[in-house]
């Protein structure tokens, strides 16, 4: 691969995170690479959702912190996490139903868009020509992910791949650094799970975009991922490259169960 | 024939109006899930304060000139509805995010008491006129094909033909613009919205600032036609059945049930008001509306509500 893992530009450290008495984290510190892939495991409940919530502001920690590209973040929160190029997938398919294929993945260009309202609202010369642009760069994108045929059906009707597919679209319109993946796979045919692993690795490999994803088939994760982090009962319990964590005898007992 | 014409032309202009109010409960529901009982309040407010800028306004700089006086005016009260759609949002909206939809509505309740009362006391509780220069006299159209021609009131069919105007742009401006595209993707999804950085706060601001300047339009239509007393408020009730009608979430739905609604109302009143006593006007769509939750709780043009269990 043509891609060099570069220095760490997302790090978690020491968060926790409780709904009232239920503790989702405890005291939970990992660190990302720059153009690498990074894989939060688990058996069910383990917390990996709410780590990805955490990076991404929906939940806020706390305790702990986030330090991205060396700024602080003591509270994220979603659209502070976007403008700092982070975008992401979610694991039940949020999609603006209503809207064609096209409007949803144009929505990912929504913070790239300079012209005011007023221009907008005449459809003015500016603001029509952004339109335009920000048009094209939608289309490369449509191009990417193999979706042409479908660009201007609205999404409620597509099957569950192809809306996860454009998931994913909305989320590489936005141009992220870091994307943060929930299940990209779940709930997909071989096939299917074989064109979203190439999606990941091309994204990965061609824009050099970071990538934090969860997933449970343990076949693609350790596959595709450079490194992993496995959460058990919201504690951290490994972390390393596939084959380490593979042979960690803490995470085979939270997969298989103690007694092994 | 010439008669029925005439009804249903009366009845059409009619619904356009109701077209314009129901748009405004649409426009907030679809963007955040409320459904605002304050528009009623927001029609009378806006029509209170362009019927008292209309006067103060010229009377404070000295204009004579009738039009530049009501389009200070209009622009004035339009001011004063972005002030209260920031208002709202920064006061009430802004603490009440992810709450139960019950809650919402109590809230939008509570705003519609506060803004009537705000109302009232800042611009009087009188009844004013608003006076843009709408044509009152009635016109005779089409005297070749109808017999003795069509009696069309001049003010409904200007007041129509602005209501239709403002539907088609703000159906422009929701289907072209990206804050067009951006506001039916809140509507769709708080979350997935925000998470691709569209700003919830301000993207609200703009949703019942627009919805204020429908009120707006709506307040002056119906004003210059009524003039302006407090029971403009319950203009909106009228607009209740239309979106039960068209359905909560849909534009073209809120456009449509308002013309049905006005049109059922006359042809009702005309035809069937002779043979069991008259008045059904009044209540006409209140049966309507009745009938849609009973077979077609979503609407005509709603999403059907499914429901994982």
């Amino acid at each position: 691969m043509s891609r060099e893992i570069g220095e760490v530009i997302l790090d978690l450290k020491n968060v926790s995170l409780a709904f009232g008495g239920v503790k989702a984290l405890t005291d939970i510190s990992f660190d990302v690479r720059e153009h690498e892939i990074r894989a939060i495991i688990g058996p069910n409940g383990a917390g990996k959702s709410s780590m990805l919530n955490v990076i991404n502001g929906v939940y806020r920690p706390q305790q702990g912190e986030i330090v991205l590209r060396g700024r602080r973040f003591a509270r994220m929160n979603p659209y502070k996490a976007a403008q700092a190029g982070i975008s992401r997938t979610f694991q039940n398919i949020a999609l603006f139903k209503g809207m064609s294929v096209i409007d949803n993945i144009m929505t990912g260009r929504n913070l790239k868009i300079r012209t005011n309202l007023l221009l907008q609202a005449l459809w003015w010369g500016p603001a029509r020509r952004e339109e335009l642009a920000h048009r094209a760069k939608v289309e490369e994108v449509i191009d990417f992910l193999e979706i042409q045929h479908i660009r201007k059906t609205p999404v409620g009707r597509l099957p569950y791949g192809l809306q996860k597919r454009v998931d994913l679209g909305r989320a590489l319109a936005m141009e992220p650094s870091i994307l943060l993946l929930d299940e990209p796979m779940a709930g997909m045919n071989v096939e299917e799970k074989q064109d979203m692993c190439r999606f990941i690795l091309d994204v990965n490999d061609q824009f050099g975009t970071t990538i934090v994803l969860i997933e449970h088939d343990m076949g693609v994760v350790m596959d595709i991922s450079d490194r992993v982090v496995v959460l058990d009962y919201g504690k951290k319990i490994g972390d390393g490259d596939p084959d380490a964590v593979r042979s960690n005898p803490e995470v085979v007992s939270a997969y298989l169960g103690a007694g092994h | 024939m010439g008669f029925f014409v005439e009804t249903l032309i009366g009845g059409l202009m009619a619904g356009m109006l109701y077209s314009l109010v129901a748009l405004g409960f649409v426009l907030i529901f679809k963007a955040s899930g409320v459904f605002n009982f304050a528009q009623g309040a927001m029609v009378l407010f806006a029509a209170l304060a362009m019927a008292r800028f209309a006067v103060w306004i010229p009377g404070w700089l000295g204009i004579d000139n009738a039009l530049l006086g009501n389009i200070l005016a209009f622009l004035a009260a339009g001011g004063l509805m972005f002030a209260v759609a920031w208002v709202i949002e920064r006061l009430v909206l802004r603490h009440l995010v992810n709450q139960e939809g019950a809650t919402l509505l109590m809230a939008t309740l509570g705003i519609a008491y506060i803004l009537e009362g705000l109302g009232t006391s800042i611009f009087g509780s009188d009844i004013y006129k608003i006076d843009i220069g709408m044509p009152k006299d009635p016109v005779m159209i089409l005297e070749g094909t109808f017999e003795g021609g069509l009696l069309i009131n001049k003010e409904d069919f200007v007041a129509a033909l602005i209501a239709a105007v403002l539907v088609g742009l703000l159906t422009l401006f929701f289907q072209k613009t990206s804050t067009g595209r951006a506001l039916r993707a809140v509507a769709d999804d708080h979350q997935a919205a925000q998470s691709i950085g569209i700003p919830l706060n301000r993207i609200w601001v703009i949703v019942w600032c627009v919805a204020g300047v429908v009120a707006l339009v709506a307040g002056v239509i119906w004003g210059s036609k009524l003039g302006v007393q407090f029971s403009l408020a319950t203009v909106a009730l009228r607009a209740l059945p239309v979106v039960i009608l068209g359905g909560l979430t849909s534009v073209p739905g809120a456009i449509l049930g308002g013309l049905i609604i006005g049109v059922g109302e006359k042809l009702s009143e005309v035809y069937l008001g002779p043979h069991i006593g008259g008045g059904i006007e009044i209540w006409f769509s209140y049966q309507l509306a009745l009938v849609f939750l009973l077979f077609r709780p979503q609407g005509l043009f709603g999403e059907k509500i499914i429901d994982r269990v």
